[in-house]
């Protein structure tokens, strides 16, 4: 053979690889509103970015006739591409190759480019597109999954690791997104569950459709397995290229620096909160008063709303914002709030992201169901998170922040590095009616208009302790600062931790209540 | 102005917030404690066997049914002493968590203690 019948050869066998599982199989994973795999990588990294390797790994499988089977890249693609010129590698799953089944040739396609981004510290980012095991190859297809889930806790709090789920991702399957740091979900594309709707029907006799037991909208509000929720895959993409943008490469670094940027005059920080401690406001308004651009990428938006997390930037930094949401439960700390915040601290202190917090709490939420549901536990979690967390710590006390939720939410006594208080602010053991009724119970009872008299105690101790000055006095709060100063002292203050480092004592790892 | 709507009232430790509340708070089922005499299922699953008849005199422990979950024959223990009241169920029957497969009264006596499931 001639060079160029050879080279001629090559581009034909690329030609057919890149068929993936053929012309019919494609038409159907249209006809579900899906891309291809190749397609959907193409969408998401710059424009001709993306290097392809492994185009030709063939499974070695024989039983069940499998070895008459050519399977072609063995269900699914793998390479490195760019997004906003930040290098990413990537796997995807092509569901038109025997349903994007995973057996040894497959796996061992995905963990050779986990391996590698470790290895050249890059951000992962995973499409899930499968069936999930390729059962002819029995135990094999289980190896695979296994040193899939080795890798994503190896690389966890090294790399980035973004999971992507667009198609099916049930059984095992599930617990590599479960182990990533971000999952991404598409309405009604993204099925994710341990056992699927046939399985409970036999089992439990109990009906369920797909979209309801494990669909996008399910992981994004109720379970809070997704932390991004998107109507279609081109805004899913779109979501993913935003989040690169204020995320290291890798936890040796810091996020890429952006042109400082005013808010947009739409946002008043002055104008958004109410002086009473009862009223509600949407505290995002808050966040895109004082963040560059008012730009917010918010994190798990649908689930626990009545706290909120999410990248925002200011003076160009990545800034991770952790914030009560007084519209929602009132702002309450609880068993999902807290799980949510606790993760995403963690996030930001593994990835070197500075961390401010927006204080507005009425403390933990009373209930058996809380407690039942071990608020002990899950509370514990933002003890935990805050208190490990050795990243640049900065703390605006905006009204109240009574009892445990004080403390909990980055209170100079979990460390923070600077602490600021709103003229608004309330940092009392708990609410001025609470703490009365408890302190004047005597002198309530006993007089003569019990009423009455609870209304002065009340507003005796508003008077006294309903405030940043008591906290303030004891150096707790670093300063109490005028709303419309916010800005201006959180970019001091990050300007002044900007070489943070404390030495901690040496430990394998701690042992967070999980 | 139309989210205002939305607002409800939140009372913590005492002190009334207006805000939204999530569903599953609303949703909350008000705590119940566990009625010794009941034999529940544990677990999802389908009957395999009744052991008992109503009518049946037994003591804290005995067993009174077989439920078949999770590929387990679990064996359903009688909490107290007493007699069978009511039986719910027949073997072949599908029943869902949290199911009153059997229900027992006590005879007169001291009470027994609860004990754990199966």
């Amino acid at each position: 053979m001639s060079l160029e019948k050879k080279i001629l050869d090559l581009n034909e066998k690329r030609r057919k690889a890149m068929l993936g599982g053929g012309e019919q199989a494609i038409e159907k994973q249209k006809a579900m509103g899906k891309r291809t795999a190749r397609e959907r990588i193409t969408d998401l990294l710059d424009k001709d970015s993306f290097t392809e390797y492994d185009m030709f790994v063939e499974h070695e499988a024989r039983d069940f006739d499998m070895d008459k089977k050519v399977l072609p890249g063995d269900g699914v693609v793998i390479g490195t591409g760019t997004i906003y010129g930040a290098p990413v590698a990537v796997f995807a799953q092509d569901f038109t190759v025997a349903g994007g089944s995973l057996g040894l040739a497959h796996a061992r396609k995905i963990t050779k480019i986990m391996d590698h981004a470790l290895r050249m510290r890059m951000p992962l980012i995973g499409i899930n597109d499968s069936g999930g095991a390729r059962i002819q190859e029995g135990v094999n297809s289980l190896y695979g999954y296994g040193e899939i889930f080795f890798r994503n806790t190896l690389a966890s709090g090294v790399i980035p690791q973004i999971s992507v789920i667009l198609g099916p991702c049930a059984g095992g399957a599930v617990y590599s997104p479960a182990l990533t740091d971000f999952v991404f979900v598409v309405e009604n594309i993204s099925k994710m569950f341990i056992t699927g709707p046939e399985v409970i029907k036999t089992v439990l006799g109990e009906e369920i459709s797909m979209e309801d037991l494990g669909g996008a909208r399910v992981h994004s509000e109720v379970s809070g397995n997704a932390h991004f929720f998107a109507k279609t895959e081109e805004e899913c993409f779109e979501q993913i290229r935003k989040l690169i943008t204020y995320i290291p490469w890798d936890n040796t670094r810091k996020a890429r620096m952006f042109e400082p940027a005013e808010p947009k005059p739409g946002f008043d920080v002055g104008k958004i909160v109410s002086d009473d401690p009862t009223m509600p406001y949407d505290v995002k308004d808050l966040i895109r008063a004082i963040a560059d651009n008012s730009d917010f990428l918010e994190i798990q938006e649908m689930y626990a709303r009545n706290i909120v997390i999410g990248f925002g930037r200011l003076g160009g930094r990545t800034t991770g914002f952790v914030a009560n949401q007084p519209n929602e439960m009132a702002g309450v700390l609880d068993v999902d709030s807290s799980d949510k915040a606790a993760r995403f601290i963690r996030y930001c202190d593994a990835f070197n992201i500075p961390i401010v917090t927006l204080v507005d709490v009425p403390g933990y939420l009373p209930g058996i169901d809380q407690e039942h549901a071990g608020v002990i536990r899950h509370g514990a979690k933002i003890l935990y998170s805050y208190s490990e967390a050795t990243v640049p710590k900065i703390t605006v006390i905006i009204r109240k922040a009574y009892g445990g939720g004080y403390i909990a939410m980055a209170s100079r006594h979990l460390r923070a590095d600077f602490v600021f208080a709103w003229p608004t602010a309330e940092i009392a053991v708990m609410g001025p009616e609470g703490a009365a009724n408890i302190i004047f119970r005597k002198e309530i009872t006993s007089a003569e208009n019990p009423e009455e008299m609870r209304k002065k105690k009340v507003q005796e101790y508003k008077e006294k302790f309903a405030n940043p000055y008591v906290a303030a006095s004891k150096g707790y709060v670093d300063a109490v600062i005028e709303p419309s100063e916010t800005r201006k002292m959180l970019l001091h203050a990050l300007d002044v931790t900007e070489n943070k480092s404390i030495p901690r004592p040496h430990k394998k790892h701690g042992i967070p209540p999980f | 102005m139309e989210e205002k709507e939305e607002y409800k009232t939140l009372n913590i430790n005492s002190t009334l917030y207006k805000t939204r509340l999530s569903k599953k708070f609303e949703n909350r089922k008000p705590f119940k404690p566990a009625d010794p005499c009941l034999v529940r299922s544990f677990i999802p699953g389908t009957v395999v066997d009744v052991l008992v008849k109503e009518g049946s005199e037994l003591k804290h422990g005995d067993v009174v049914i077989i439920l078949d979950a999770m590929k387990m024959q679990n064996r359903l223990k009688t909490h107290v002493d007493g007699r069978v009241k009511r039986i719910n169920v027949k073997s072949g029957d599908r029943v869902t968590k949290g199911a009153v497969l059997l229900e027992m009264e006590r005879v007169a006596g001291p009470e027994a203690e609860d004990s754990e499931e199966s």
